[in-house]
């Protein structure tokens, strides 16, 4: 066989072809080592959602609960911490939540399905670190009316978890999906 | 138009490479400039498929070692958890102890290759004796990764092996202690086999194949005629009876690691088991170290050289012989007297004695797999001593053989 009687358009064909199906192999085969990065059942389980009894709950009092390995503080407010919320508006980086995390029923000045319960994911938006609680007036500042404050770089946050303006942390706390499973019992991790 | 810039500036980026690495000399002196002889048959397919199980193993072990815990109280669950909850994880499992079997297989029909068509002998000595160190790296690399899974046979396979060394006379129990890390097969030892087994063994396997690969290269393979291809070269330099290896061989293996991965994709997706010859019945045991099994077994690969040292009723002896089996095979290419290469051109001798070779190898693999008994230990003494004859009997055989003169050409 010499070169002249190659049928180039044939032989191109055929590489061109083989070329895929091998391609579409070569994806096949990857398809499982990659899959396996994801969380596996273990880490799924692990992940699952979290009840909170709030029933104990005093009024101004935090609890920590831990969701895949972060903390969500449940804080319980006064009606005046909820009250001056909106006086707040000025200050905040984004009064109306339109920049940062939370489930469509927490996208309101107070940040939760209701009023009287904060939901909230406690890592400092700046670098990771966990706010602390702050509720006394003017407890960080002259004017300060309550709020979360970050120890690590001064960042600060209102009781619905919204960032001050001047603060190195770029956005409001975000809040998970959670929801009511009954008065009493908030279920993290879950609309 | 727009292929025809593209073409230019592709030129212009491989020149630019060119400049600084030698990516085309490199392609040209090993691919589509290096010529191969033309009539490789179906034992030529095992270099390839060898390189084509080598990756295999390292990207599936690469997975694993992503979820495996290399301490004893975690290294059975670590097993468990992916095979079950890591996604896949049972596939990526599968695919690396069934690689490992069929690394063997490969290897066992490679060197077979050797056997049949004198591989091993003048100029290529080198490239033999390169893949018998291989040999050694992959059997050491086998050994340590079965003690991984922490089952009763990893854990008693790796115990019974150890306590070879304590043969040797005066160092004996101190090099088990040395190699072991502990007084007993424990966390200590699975986690420096872990080591070893993960990143030490492969880096100088992959480097030992590179230059199994380079002296390959430099002398040329050998064929199934056993003649020198070189000999017999064109105007151009070009051997006569010589392809490029690109594109014919790289689309030949193409097409046989195809095959090969259609049966190796049957036994990991049907019987990954394999009939619990590549994953042990007692290795489903987590490792008990005061309970042994009723029937201690190497994985079937180790089996006729096990068989060997069960053959020989002294403790050391049976360790020396069985390294001895080994060591025999390094100084093949000096043992072959015949003036011919090839089986093809060798008189009935050599036939003979390589078909009792295979069946005492084999034979020795079967009996290696069940427990002694007389009649099995008689055998395996018989067939032990066959090995032994056909390497010890070689320089006089091979003398003695008739021969046929080798062709000038290859045969088509």
């Amino acid at each position: 066989m010499t070169t002249k009687d190659v049928d180039l358009g044939r032989r191109q064909f055929l590489v061109r072809a083989s070329t895929v199906v091998g391609g579409v192999g070569a994806l096949y085969t990857a398809y499982p080592f990659l899959s396996s990065w994801l969380p596996s059942a273990k880490a799924e389980a692990a992940g699952a959602p979290v009840e909170a009894d709030i029933s104990k709950l005093r009024e101004g009092e935090q609890a920590v609960y831990e969701w895949r390995g972060k903390p969500v503080f449940i804080l319980r407010r006064s009606k005046r911490m909820v009250e001056d919320l909106v006086e707040l508006n000025g200050k905040l980086r984004d009064p109306m939540s339109d920049d940062s995390i939370q489930p469509a029923d927490a996208k309101n000045i107070y940040r939760s399905i209701k009023p009287e319960y904060l939901v909230v994911i406690g890592i400092c938006t700046h670098l990771g670190c966990t706010p602390l609680l702050k509720p006394e007036i003017a407890s960080i500042s002259p004017s300060w009316l309550g709020g979360y404050f970050c120890p690590c770089h001064g960042s600060s946050y209102d009781l619905a978890g919204r960032v001050y303006k001047d603060v190195p942390a770029p956005e409001n706390l975000p809040v998970p999906d959670y929801k009511y499973l009954s008065d009493s019992v908030i279920l993290i991790g879950e609309s | 138009m727009k292929d025809k810039s593209m073409a230019k500036s592709q030129k212009g980026l491989v020149a630019w490479i060119d400049a600084r690495f030698p990516m085309t000399s490199l392609i040209k002196e090993h691919l589509t400039e290096y010529y191969a002889p033309k009539n490789f048959n179906f034992w030529y397919y095992f270099g390839s498929l060898a390189l084509l199980v080598l990756v295999n193993q390292i990207l599936t072990g690469i997975w694993l070692t992503m979820n495996y815990t290399p301490t004893a109280e975690g290294a059975f669950a670590s097993v468990e958890y992916i095979m079950r909850d890591v996604n896949f994880g049972w596939l990526i499992r599968y695919m690396h102890s069934t690689g490992a079997s069929f690394f063997f297989i490969v290897i066992y029909l490679h060197m077979f290759r050797a056997l049949l068509y004198g591989s091993f002998k003048s100029p290529r000595e080198l490239v033999w004796l390169f893949g018998m160190v291989i040999f050694l790296c992959l059997m050491g690399e086998a050994f340590m990764g079965y003690l991984l899974p922490w089952g009763q046979m990893s854990f008693w396979g790796a115990k019974v092996i150890t306590s070879l060394f304590g043969a040797i006379p005066f160092v004996g129990e101190s090099l088990v202690t040395f190699i072991t890390g502990d007084y007993n097969i424990s966390s200590v030892t699975l986690n420096r086999f872990f080591s070893l087994h993960v990143i030490a063994l492969p880096l100088l396997i992959v480097g030992l194949v590179a230059t199994h690969l380079i002296a390959l290269h430099e002398v040329g393979s050998n064929n199934p005629d056993g003649i020198e291809i070189k000999n017999n070269k064109d105007e151009k330099g070009i051997p006569v009876d010589g392809i490029p290896f690109h594109p014919y061989y790289t689309v030949k293996d193409i097409f046989g690691a195809v095959v090969f991965l259609m049966v190796f994709c049957a036994v990991i997706f049907f019987v990954p088991e394999g009939f619990g010859y590549f994953l042990e019945a007692p290795n489903f045991i987590p490792a008990n170290p005061l309970v042994t099994p009723e029937h201690i077994a190497p994985v079937w690969y180790f089996t006729p050289f096990y068989s060997m040292l069960r053959a020989i009723p002294d403790k050391l002896g049976g360790v020396i012989v069985m390294g001895a089996s080994i060591a025999i095979l390094f100084v093949l290419p000096w043992l072959d007297k015949s003036p011919v290469k090839s089986i093809r051109y060798k008189g009935a001798i050599y036939k003979v004695a390589l078909l009792l070779f295979v069946i005492s190898f084999i034979g020795l693999g079967y009996l290696g797999t069940l427990p002694p008994t007389p009649a099995r230990t008689m055998f395996a003494r018989l067939f032990t001593a066959i090995y032994f004859l056909f390497f010890i009997g070689m320089p006089f055989y091979s003398k003695w053989d008739k021969f046929k003169k080798e062709p000038s050409r290859v045969k088509k």
